[in-house]
């Protein structure tokens, strides 16, 4: 579907509509969660730990209470009185909330301040004084899994190691015979580093509880509202806490990228102060906290094998990782998927071999591995095979885009069951790279980069032919702590046919107001202006899981779609009803049912709205209104070719990016507009990692990249002008044949960038890089291969 | 804590407050004056999320003191709207989406907004480096340079 079904008033699929968001936002009219102010209102503030690892001798108040304004300093022994020392993560692991005597990372939460002001708990937060007794720390995670090392969570009875855990898919021994008979085998130790969303509003909350009526209601930014209460309530139970005495609202959020999944230690000290003193209580984390201690991702050292026959069949791939977590496995991926999606390694390609495994460590570190814009670990597979499939082009001589042509799943081969165990949708993957090399001029840029090279330029293009697996998911396999993943839509049509629709899902910049209503415009003529979105809380918003892993428009999406069908069923027997004719009489157009052939006995959406509150007919319930939860039969595999083009210095090693060309293959398109936003989004999120963003750590757990200082998000002055387009491959089982798109790009890019790179090194004998792919890295190699200006 | 006197003028409305040597001006806009459109997005003047006009200059409010804009004239994004008519880079960002989650908005609206009174023609470089000290995770920047070029158009 390219072009609108409904006109510009009703604003239905397939409209670059503009958003219905934008006016409050560029008025500064947002309301994010800092912008909250409740009448009574204190102020909490976290002391950190200095220390990767450490025993806590002592927690020296004194001072910080005789601060006048300061009420009471929350440590892990106040918190234990209410068993509320520690909690349970996503992945079914546990966290510290606070510690009793052991800290396991640095800038962990040691204890926190509640004050009147905001000032005032930062100035408790200095004078608190604590004594620390330094322990050894562990920050690799090789070593951490190496037989003989200490263990490290020693509040887990009887564990004898550091294995968070083990996961695997294939079959190792059917993948290692092709491998051994494969005509050539590549083999990359392939690292994405621990890096951060870096979303521009932190976390924070407002834990506000109603000591009169018992009730608990709190602000958060939460990319999963519903899933916070439930949890909430299966956690603190004990102290009186019951879901239907928990609100929780995610007002206006600041991007979320996945870091505002998971629930942190801070959100629950709030709710405990709160509780305790009667008092609302705010907790905004600052920049440095958000960037040391949440909402991590990646961290997975990857070994990758990938076998082929000479003439470039791909035959056999096998991935072994070790997975860094930190000192909890606090990821937010399904029960079943401890290591998320990874098994989509095999890609874009018709590999008949693969086995992967994933082994995931424990170090001194925080916990890590949030979904960071990515359908759980999509981007680290992608990132494993689109390395792997370059350096396979490099090892045979073969161009890069002809071994991937080669080697694509075809479009007939759809649905494809892949040897990893998923079935792929639909697809075309090479009419996506053969329009993607069109726009670019790939032939051309070839002999230019010919001609660069015999003068001693250095220039490289680089190509990304990913396979997403977004949507999550059908309930057989998919849950988060039990709660399956369907998701939902409530619409209710007002008498004046306007309506009201409420998702289980959270926007946090991606347009839903917008989108979903024009989805429900499509599906019953309503004109989207006149639909009004709601999410986010918990008191008014059917149940679902939330918005992450592109599993909106897959989930909600389809829900709105189907609710709005169920509507329209209604609306059809009140038309019938109106016009005195029987159903079957009756033809649908965007907003109005008509009698066949007689085009003029026509009733509106809007009169059969008016009817269903004051003329339905006898025996039918009153009012016109649907909820549906949508439980999608399989996930959605958007797709897409990526070309870039860039030009090394050879006197300082910065890479710059002459021109990113990306295809995107999202299905049926909602909004173009809002999709061609989230590409160049995800492109930005792409080039971040790919050469600038990296947080790493030091043998005594001390961290680098933990402030804007050294952490490098892209500048409007690195970024290229992304140049965007589209092939249209509908998705055969969503009621729109749409896909999920928010992803992509961020999951597509950082290998177009790094193939880029190592093309334009190759002739000096470089296979791999990993990212980030700073001017430091790239300099040294030319350095070393005599090459540097 | 010394307190200070300190009047302002803001949106052009003259406001007087009482405050303390440390309070930084990004707070005196938010929480004294009580005008959130102003945001907070890191401690090391490096995002630009909470970008005021001051004197006529695109400033980092949370890198000035309160104290040191006694006696100022600061426009926050509350006051871009004149009469009911958006300013026209508040029109450019909603027309050409250069704005996502909203958050970085009012901070590349005031620079923008100052960029184009003092160059009434930029080039995309210029637009470019005028912003790269407001940072953005969502748009990619791309949308935001068309939004400021529809701007610049209107202005002229």
């Amino acid at each position: 579907m390219s072009e609108p079904r409904t006109d510009a008033k009703i604003c239905g699929m397939g409209h670059s509509m503009k958003r219905k968001e934008d006016p409050r936002f560029i008025r500064g009219q947002g309301r994010y969660i800092d912008d909250h102010v409740l009448p009574g209102m204190l102020y909490m503030d976290i002391v950190r730990s200095p220390h990767a690892h450490a025993k806590i001798k002592k927690i020296n108040t004194a001072k910080a209470l005789k601060i006048p304004g300061v009420l009471a300093v929350i440590d892990g022994p106040t918190l234990a009185k209410y068993n509320l020392h520690w909690m349970p993560t996503i992945s079914g692991d546990t966290q510290m909330v606070l510690p009793i005597d052991e800290v396991m990372y640095q800038a962990q939460e040691v204890c926190a301040v509640i004050a009147t002001e905001r000032y005032i708990a930062a100035d408790g937060v200095d004078a608190v004084e604590v004594e620390y007794e330094p322990l050894p720390v562990m920050v690799d995670p090789h070593k951490s899994l190496a037989p003989g090392a200490p263990v490290l969570r020693k509040d887990k009875e009887g564990k004898k190691d550091n294995l968070a855990f083990h996961w695997q898919a294939g079959d190792k021994a059917d993948a290692e015979r092709a491998l051994a008979a494969s005509d050539v085998v590549i083999s990359e130790n392939v690292y994405l580093p621990r890096i951060h969303v870096a979303s521009m509003e932190t976390c924070g909350c407002i834990a506000d509880f109603d000591t009169a009526q018992g009730k608990l209601t709190v602000y958060m930014t939460t990319q999963a509202p519903h899933a916070v209460r439930t949890v909430l309530a299966l956690v603190a139970g004990h102290v009186g806490l019951s879901e239907e005495k928990i609100r929780v609202v995610s007002p206006d959020i600041g991007g979320g990228f996945g870091g505002k999944v998971p629930v942190y230690p801070g959100y629950v000290v709030a709710i405990a102060a709160s509780v305790v003193i009667g008092k609302p209580v705010k907790w905004i984390e600052d920049r440095m906290e958000n960037l040391q201690a949440d909402s991590f991702a990646r961290d997975y050292h990857m070994k990758v094998e990938l076998g082929a026959k000479r003439d470039g069949t791909m035959t056999s791939l096998k991935i072994k990782t070790v997975a860094d977590h930190g000192y909890s496995n606090a990821s937010a991926n399904p029960s079943k998927f401890p290591a998320g999606l990874f098994s989509i390694c095999t890609g874009s390609y018709d590999l008949k071999h693969a086995f992967c495994e994933v082994d995931a460590a424990y170090t001194h570190k925080p916990p890590g591995g949030v979904a960071y814009r990515c359908s759980f670990r999509v981007t680290e597979a992608v990132h494993a095979i689109e390395r792997a499939t370059d350096a396979l082009a490099q090892k045979l001589n073969m161009d890069p885009a002809e071994l991937r042509m080669k080697n694509f799943i075809k479009p007939e081969q759809f649905p494809y069951k892949s040897v990893l165990g998923w079935e792929y949708d639909s697809g075309n993957y090479g009419a996506a790279l053969k329009k993607a090399m069109d726009i670019i001029g790939y032939d051309a840029l070839r002999r230019e980069q010919a001609e660069k090279r015999k003068k001693g330029e250095l220039m490289g293009i680089g190509i990304s032919s990913f396979t997403e697996i977004v949507g999550a998911g059908p309930s057989r396999d998919f849950d988060i702590l039990g709660i399956k993943m369907f998701d939902s839509a409530e619409i209710r049509v007002h008498p004046t046919g306007k309506a009201i629709a409420r998702f289980g899902t959270k926007s946090q910049g991606q347009g839903h107001e917008t989108t979903y209503a024009q989805i429900v415009a499509e599906e019953l003529g309503i004109p989207a202006a006149h639909v009004q979105v709601e999410e986010g809380d918990t008191d008014t918003a059917p149940y679902g899981l939330g918005t992450y892993a592109s599993r909106s428009t897959p989930t909600s999406g389809a829900a709105a779609a189907l609710a709005s069908r169920k509507i329209r069923d209604k609306a059809r027997k009140i038309a019938a009803h109106l016009l005195e004719v029987s159903e079957q009489d009756l033809e649908w157009e965007p907003g109005k049912f008509f009698v066949k052939g007689a085009p003029q006995m026509a009733k509106t959406i809007q009169e059969c709205a008016f009817a269903a509150y004051t003329n339905h007919p006898q025996g039918m319930e009153a009012g016109l209104e649907a909820v549906h939860y949508y439980d999608p039969p399989n996930l959605t595999f958007p797709f897409g070719s990526y070309i870039c083009v860039v030009d090394i210095d050879r006197g300082t090693g910065d890479v710059k990016v002459r021109r990113f060309v990306a295809v995107d293959d999202c299905g049926n398109i909602i909004n173009p507009m809002i999709v061609d936003g989230q590409i160049h989004g995800g492109l930005t999120q792409g080039i971040g990692p790919a050469l600038y963003e990296e947080i790493s750590y030091d043998d005594e757990g001390n961290i680098s990249g933990g402030s804007f200082l050294d952490y490098y998000v892209p500048t409007a002055l690195e970024t290229p002008k992304w140049e965007t387009d589209k092939t249209i491959t509908p998705s055969p089982h969503h009621p729109l044949g749409a896909k999920g798109v928010g992803e992509s790009a961020t999951v597509g890019a950082p290998p177009a960038i790094a193939n880029a790179v190592v093309d334009a090194l190759r002739h000096l004998g470089v296979t791999h890089l990993d990212i980030p792919i700073t001017p430091e890295k790239v300099w040294t190699i030319l350095k070393n291969k005599g090459v540097a200006e | 804590m010394a307190m200070h006197k300190i009047s302002v003028t803001i949106n052009g409305a003259v406001r007087e407050a009482e405050v303390e040597s440390r309070l930084l001006l990004v707070h005196l806009i938010r929480e004294v004056f009580r005008m959130t459109g102003t945001h907070v997005g890191c401690d090391t003047s490096h995002c630009g999320a909470c970008t005021v006009v001051l004197d006529g200059n695109p400033v980092k409010s949370c890198t000035v003191l309160a104290v040191q804009a006694d006696g100022s004239k600061i426009t926050t994004v509350e006051g871009l709207e004149q009469g009911g008519k958006l300013h026209p880079v508040q029109e450019g960002f909603t027309e050409k989406h250069g704005l996502q989650c909203g958050f970085c908005t009012p901070g590349m609206l005031m620079t923008t907004s100052a960029l184009l009174e003092r160059n009434k023609n930029p080039s995309e470089q210029q637009i470019r480096e005028a912003i790269s000290g407001n940072l953005c995770r969502c748009t990619g920047y791309v949308n935001i340079v068309k939004a400021v070029q529809y701007a610049a158009e209107k202005m002229r």
